[in-house]
């Protein structure tokens, strides 16, 4: 028997972090002023929140269009702007912010922290989204919004061929964004390396923890290449510069070089905490621990080392010659080698579990398959000469939405649910969160399954309509009855929220009877966190507190 | 009947890609067969119960973690090798410095064929010689547009300041549809391909018929005025017609117009109503094309179209 004290036997033993007197101020003032990372993370996921309606909204307008060929719901003009604003919402203003918004809540609490590093720095970096999003949102009305795709490629996106300030809007807003995430990377890191409970080794952080602080690396090393392109076409549009006007001697595919410098890594960086949180939720509604955490952490950082190394398999149709296409194809084949470890390692923490089915393992269940669906469909563009027929079609487009909806925004619903009551002190709705998971469930694959099947019949993406060719019609139409499903699903969820704040069971320190830090405390927590810190000697420190007869750092865990 | 299904294939250059597609698809479904039966037996096999029994706790196997790291390393090699032969079969080499038989220019929102050999000058529907590999320069006159006719083979980008070469061959008759497939502004949905195979005697006789000049019209007629008109509303400053003033490269060749079966790059048939209300106001049948809107009173768009039908 080990002499290791715990929590509520020695008190004394416990560290005491932090002062215990709050001084956060209550009311608006008090959130507009707020330098507590709580509070921070939740105006993170609120702002993700209205800005996910926003894209969504964008996305219904965009199916009600295509529902049916030759249809002038909407006009080039209109749905090009609308189809270039849900893109770039959903990347820079959902996926981003909200796993920011998960982290800046989650880590110092997982880590034993009081707050993050740099609290003033951490609201400087929202407010900073903040304004970026609505300074992207201005140009609605400052002319027109950007039309030139989400990732801009030049030369339509240059003077001649985007003539209104769209375009200037994306470029200074996405720069704005990116400078909030490059701060917050930094505070991350910085808190994750500094911050953390005695006993809370490098070895035993909480995998989300590990996966968010491989995301903020990869962030601080693909977002300046972001910015530094967007910089270079505001000269270009501005100052009559020549970095991608190809008329005056620029390079096209520069650009196209620089932005998936970036926009490779970014597709990791909206990926992996989503793992993150499947790592936390499904050993603990599996009732196990999870399985393999070496080769999960580890998968995760061969992951970000090759994110960096496949960028031009965006770019397999502009013609870069065989043998550049063959040395990206190998990059990318090898990010699934990683990607499977993590799918059959959270396979096998389920394997002989005691799996209780709340709504939030059912979307990390649902995330399973809906990720490893695209995942596959990732493979089929990695063997390229099938790139070659479907990259650019709807194939793409269901592709990159079972791995951003059916992967990062089902890990996001899978969190939410698993954290709200930690967050508010109260739980959701599990009869309204299965009809939630339900609905979107069958929405999002009626809605994307059959965008695989138009992207091979021979519909391009990013067009505003189509001709009437045999099947298009019957397959858009299904995809749109599919959208307003998700649609409903959404609203479900938003009145879930809003009911279950006012009026939810209240949901006591640990309702899921988890084993990291953050249940620890209070919910929600006191503006210092935790007045004592349990003693931790292993990834679990509130199962060997449960479990003193069989505590994991017995195991050497 | 149209259709643009890349998985009916009428090319050799197809082919390969078709059976990739399938080799890859294969491997993928019963990849996800696997997932998909492991995750559903362990959600009903290991469902919690009521004996509230703590399970096992197990904190990995290194064996199991080699399994499935190596497994999938092989099935990717396996990938890679069909991967490999594919690349070679649909999108063949060729000499540095050959020269194309067939030149394809993209442009907002259309496309334009220059027949290196013959001279002829085509818009939007190209024709191909059956069984016979045309090699092709394919460029753009403005912003990234993409060359895709999914029966055909690989789609290619058209990238400005970036030629791109790649080859054409249809293996039997037929019309084969494509389209842009690179988002390139406005009107990127209407900018369709129409890609004609015929048998070589056809397509000679057609290439023939693109060189000639077209006759004089009957005089007192409709198309007579148009033609004037076509001169005075300044029409030849984009277009071009062979035997007449009009040399303008920006928009399409209407030499022999009447003869095509869509307009505006497949947004409709080539009809004479169609034509006339295309003729009428161009921005309301494609929104910000580049053919503007000249307010052509009704006899003016009737004496156009007359003209523009004789060139067949």
């Amino acid at each position: 028997m080990s002499d290791v004290p715990y929590m509520p036997q020695i008190p004394a033993a416990g560290e005491r972090v932090g002062a215990t007197v709050d001084y956060e101020k209550n009311g608006l003032l008090g959130w507009i002023a707020t330098v507590d990372h709580k509070r921070i993370g939740i105006l993170y996921l609120l702002t993700s929140l209205v800005f996910f309606g926003v894209g969504g909204i964008e996305a219904l307008l965009m199916r009600i269009q295509l529902a049916r060929p030759d249809n002038d719901f909407l006009s080039p003009g209109s749905y090009n702007q609308i189809f270039t604003m849900h893109g770039t919402t959903m990347i820079f203003l959902v996926a981003m912010p909200g796993l920011t918004g998960m982290a800046n809540y989650l880590v110092p609490l997982m880590i034993g922290a009081r707050d993050v590093a740099f609290p003033r720095l951490n609201a400087f970096s929202f407010w900073l989204l903040a304004f970026g999003g609505l300074f992207l949102y201005f140009s609605f009305i400052a002319g027109g919004a950007p039309a030139a795709g989400w990732f801009s490629y030049a030369p339509l996106s240059e003077q001649p061929y985007s003539s209104t300030t769209g375009v200037d809007y994306y470029a200074i807003g996405l720069f704005v964004l990116g400078m909030g995430s490059i701060a917050a990377a930094i505070n991350l890191i910085v808190t994750i390396a500094g911050f953390r409970a005695v006993g809370l080794t490098i070895r035993r952080l909480p995998l989300f923890v590990w996966m968010v602080l491989v995301t903020q690396v990869l962030i601080l090393l693909a977002l300046p290449a972001l910015n530094a392109s967007l910089s270079m076409l505001l000269i270009d549009r501005l100052m009559n510069g020549h970095f991608f006007v190809t008329d005056s001697g620029g390079s096209a595919l520069l650009w196209q070089h620089f932005f998936w410098a970036f926009g490779h890594p970014e597709v990791y960086i909206v990926v992996l905490p989503a793992f993150g949180i499947i790592s936390e939720v499904i050993p603990v509604f599996s009732r196990k621990v999870i399985y393999g955490y070496e080769f999960v952490a580890a998968s995760t950082v061969a992951i970000a080392v090759l994110s960096f190394l496949v960028w031009a398999h965006h770019m397999f149709a502009v013609g870069l010659g065989h043998s550049i296409d063959v040395v990206f194809a190998i990059g990318s084949m090898l990010i699934a080698v990683p990607t499977g470890v993590k799918i059959f390692n959270w396979i096998a923490t389920m394997w002989g579990g005691s799996i209780r089915f709340t709504t939030s393992m059912l979307f990390a269940t649902g995330f399973l398959v809906m990720f490893t669906i695209g995942g596959l469909s990732g493979i089929s563009f990695a063997a390229f000469p099938i790139d070659w027929q479907v990259t650019d079609t709807y194939y793409l487009v269901a592709h990159i939405h079972y791995v951003l909806f059916g992967g990062t925004v089902f890990a996001i619903f899978a969190g939410v649910y698993y954290w709200f009551p930690k967050m508010s002190g109260r739980m959701l709705s599990e009869r309204v969160g299965k009809i939630h998971f339900w609905l979107m469930l069958v929405g999002f694959n009626m809605t994307f399954m059959v965008q695989h099947f138009m992207g091979l019949m021979g519909m391009p993406r990013r067009v505003f309509t189509y001709p009437d060719l045999p099947g298009w019609a019957a397959l858009n139409m299904t995809s749109t009855i599919g959208a307003v499903i998700m649609g409903i699903a959404v609203a479900i969820f938003l009145w879930n929220l809003i009911v279950s704040f006012v009026a939810g069971e209240p949901a006591g320190n640990n309702p899921w009877d988890a084993w990291t830090l953050e249940w620890a405390t209070t919910s929600p927590p006191p503006a210092h966190n935790f007045d004592l810190l349990p003693p931790v000697r292993s990834r679990r420190p509130l199962w060997d507190l449960a479990h003193p007869e069989n505590p994991d750092w017995e195991h050497g865990h | 009947m149209q259709t643009d299904s890349s998985l009916l294939r009428n090319s050799a250059l197809a082919q390969p890609i078709f059976h990739l597609f399938l080799l890859v698809g294969i491997v993928m479904a019963a990849i996800l067969l696997l997932v998909t039966v492991l995750v559903l037996y362990a959600s009903f096999r290991y469902r919690h119960s009521a004996t509230g029994e703590i399970p096992q706790q197990e904190f990995g196997r290194t064996s199991l973690e080699i399994l499935w790291t190596a497994g999938p390393v092989v099935i990717l090699i396996f990938i890679f090798g069909a991967t490999i032969h594919a690349m070679r079969e649909s999108d063949p080499g060729f000499a540095a410095k050959q020269q194309p038989d067939l030149v394809i220019v993209a442009h907002q929102w259309w496309w334009e064929a220059r027949y290196l050999e013959s001279g002829v000058i085509a818009a939007n529907e190209i024709h191909l010689p059956v069984g016979k590999r045309l090699f092709v320069r394919l460029e753009s006159a403005d912003v990234i547009h993409d060359w895709w006719v999914p029966q055909l083979g690989r789609k290619m980008d058209a990238v400005p300041g970036h030629p791109n070469f790649l080859w054409l061959e249809a293996d039997s008759p037929g019309f084969y549809s494509g389209t842009c497939a690179e988002y390139c502004g406005a009107e990127h949905a209407w900018m369709r391909i129409g890609v004609i195979a015929d048998a070589e005697p056809t397509f000679e006789r057609w290439v023939q018929h693109q060189l000639e000049v077209p006759s004089p019209l009957p005089a007192g007629s409709d198309a007579v005025q148009g033609a004037e008109l076509f001169q005075q509303m300044t029409c030849g400053n984009c277009h071009a017609i062979a035997g007449s003033s009009a040399k303008g490269r920006i928009g399409p060749d209407l030499t022999h117009i009447g003869s095509r079966l869509t307009l505006a790059a497949g947004r409709f048939q080539n009809t004479t109503a169609n034509l006339a209300s295309w003729l009428a106001n161009p921005q309301a049948i494609k929104p910000d094309s580049h053919m503007p809107n000249f307010q052509l009173t009704d006899p003016q768009v009737r004496q156009l179209t007359a003209y523009l039908e004789t060139l067949q």
